[in-house]
């Protein structure tokens, strides 16, 4: 089954009246002579969690990059809480309220953890260069409030005993928390996960299932992720978008796309006749 | 348990050691202790040391390799010639204002050209970079009326000493330890860790990228304008690729992105030939082998360079010897009862 009516997202009852976080409408991008992402149509409400599913090559990062304005679509329109963001870079596109993590760890490694956190925290504080020299009493003030903005988000992983570790010396998993707590950093509307749970262990992932649960609830975002971890996909997201091709073949919710013979068929392949 | 310092006692202890290693040199110098080529020397030592530091901006903390440090080392050298030489005002105070006036007409410099060489990644920043500073040299011979042509200006009014000239090391340096210790600072790491990061954090690296290269013209002209009163004439074959190259073979040699790297590597450096020279008499001419080989040794067996990335705080050696002795005598204690 192929989903006619894109725009509509398939929510919880709560979440009906709430307005969309984002919205694509026909969104694609070509490279040369390659479509890698067409007529992609999605609407992500408020404290909606959505995953994006789909075989290796599907085309689910490049969406991840058309969304935060790593690449510029070729094609179709994005809104994003209200906002066309047809003008915007990447930079722009994160302070209107859009934070990602990528899919191979992009921590600054040789920073600390504290200082990962302070560098998603660079928007939250207007601190002036000539402030900062001097050493003014504004300079202080906003380093104190930064400083325990950061420590609050590394507790939420329980992360505060690292914080003056270097983020490269973590563990994998570890990394990935701080990936994502830098994101939260930025104080996004909607969270982009690209592959959280890879390299993690099953009770690492059972954790971090309770903590994208904790992250929508605590934070009230949105959160869309990409993963190939089939019991966190079902197990955490409302609704489920299936890519193949670059093309969103299937839309609903985790039991209706378990069931559905063209998302079988796109990961399985076609039985023989 | 561990005893922090407070921020307030770290700056005391840094600005009492700051005066103090200042006053000692002073008074090292006044007695005789050291020759004319050795004050010369270290006179030297401390351009070169602002040179690294301030190139160490780019290359150690921003990532990108210039080579066109010597045109902005040549703006900031022939922008204090002019106004020493012009005899406006006399004394201390026309040194001040000739190093501002240095720093200023660089940094505008070093403002403009990496509008659009930050266009650029790579090999080709660093070759506009390079070309810009040929065209500063080009400029220079060309226009012999002002700049007096290949053979420069002289007679440029003598201010360097020791005390001003480390006074300016020590400034150069506080300056740029606080912009990186401030959340420009971790924006400008961010920039050289990873950018499509720093991007999606929403740093406007574009802007800290300028902001960076700026400060580090600024810093170099005031270099340039130390080296111009240091030496009493300038002349645009002093300013060529090979300096720049010097100046990058210092940060390098520390440990890019390491502040007493460059230091130590730009003074080591700035004093090898006439360490070589006072040791090697009778192999006078081989005392260049003798540095180029020991450059060869240490970038064979230290890569990144005598320091790393680490960097030297005083005052936290002070805490961690504090705290070795606090914290012995109190296992002490605890052994007793």
């Amino acid at each position: 089954m192929i989903v006619r009516d894109m725009h509509k997202s398939i929510l919880p009852k709560r979440d009906q009246n709430v307005k969309a976080v984002i919205e694509c409408k026909g969104v694609g991008i070509d490279f040369g002579g390659l479509c890698a992402v067409n007529d992609f149509n999605i609407l992500i409400k408020k404290e909606e969690i959505c995953g994006l599913i789909g075989p290796n090559g599907a085309g689910k990062t490049t969406v991840f990059n058309l969304l935060t304005k790593v690449y510029t679509p070729t094609r179709g329109v994005m809104y994003l809480n209200d906002k066309n963001t047809k003008s915007m870079n990447s930079i722009e596109a994160n302070q209107s309220g859009i934070a990602r993590t990528f899919q191979n760890i992009r921590l600054f490694k040789n920073m600390t953890v504290i200082e990962n956190v302070l560098v998603g925290l660079h928007n939250e504080e207007n601190c002036g260069i000539f402030e900062s020299i001097f050493r003014l009493s504004k300079y202080w003030r906003s380093e104190d409030l930064l400083k325990k903005r950061a420590m609050e988000l590394l507790s939420i992983f329980g992360m505060t005993n690292v914080a003056d570790h270097i983020s490269s010396s973590l563990s994998y998993g570890s990394q990935r928390r701080l990936e994502i707590i830098r994101a939260l950093a930025t104080r996004p509307s909607i969270l982009l996960l690209d592959e959280p749970a890879a390299g993690m262990n099953s009770s690492e992932t059972v954790e971090l299932m309770e903590n994208i649960k904790k992250i929508r609830d605590s934070f009230g975002i949105a959160i869309l992720l990409i993963e190939h971890d089939m019991n966190l996909v079902m197990g955490v997201c409302e609704t489920i978008g299936v890519l193949n091709y670059g093309v969103l073949i299937a839309k609903g919710t985790p039991r209706e796309i378990q069931n559905n013979p063209v998302v079988v068929e796109a990961y399985l392949g076609k039985a023989k006749e | 348990m561990k005893n922090n310092l407070s921020m307030p006692v770290r700056y005391v202890i840094n600005i009492l050691s700051i005066i103090f290693f200042l006053v000692l040199g002073n008074f090292l110098l006044k007695i005789g202790l050291f020759g004319r080529a050795q004050v010369s020397t270290i006179i030297q030592s401390g351009i070169y040391i602002i040179l690294a530091v301030s190139l160490n901006i780019v290359v150690g903390y921003l990532g990108h390799i210039p080579l066109g440090q010597a045109g902005f080392m040549a703006i900031g050298g022939y922008a204090a010639a002019f106004f020493w030489k012009s005899g406006i005002l006399g004394g201390e105070l026309a040194f001040i204002i000739g190093i501002i006036i240095a720093g200023i007409s660089s940094g505008l410099f070093g403002f403009l050209i990496s509008m659009p060489a930050f266009r650029l990644n790579g090999d080709y920043f660093a070759i506009i970079t390079l070309a810009f500073s040929e065209i500063i040299r080009s400029v220079l011979i060309n226009f012999p009326k002002v700049t007096g042509g290949a053979q420069g200006l002289k007679r440029i009014p003598k201010y360097s000493n020791f005390f001003c000239v480390y006074s300016i090391v020590i400034i150069v340096c506080t300056l740029i330890h606080l912009i990186m210790k401030s959340k420009h600072g971790r924006a400008i790491l961010s920039t050289r860790e990873d950018e499509i990061a720093s991007k999606s954090c929403g740093v406007n690296i574009r802007r800290y990228k300028i902001f960076a290269f700026t400060i580090s013209a600024f810093f170099t002209g005031i270099a340039g304008a130390v080296y111009a009163t240091n030496q009493g004439i300038i002349a645009p074959s002093e300013y060529g690729f090979m300096k720049s190259v010097d100046v990058l073979v210092m940060v390098v040699l520390g440990g890019m992105g390491s502040m007493i790297g460059s230091i130590t590597a730009a003074a080591f450096l700035a004093s090898l030939p006439l360490f070589l020279q006072s040791v090697m008499k009778s192999f006078n001419n081989y005392r260049m082998i003798v540095y180029s080989f020991i450059l060869i040794i240490i970038m064979v067996f230290k890569p990144s360079g005598l320091f790393g990335n680490y960097d030297f705080s005083f005052s936290a050696i002070l805490e961690r010897i504090i705290n070795r002795l606090f914290v012995s005598k109190n296992e002490k204690v605890h052994e007793n009862l």
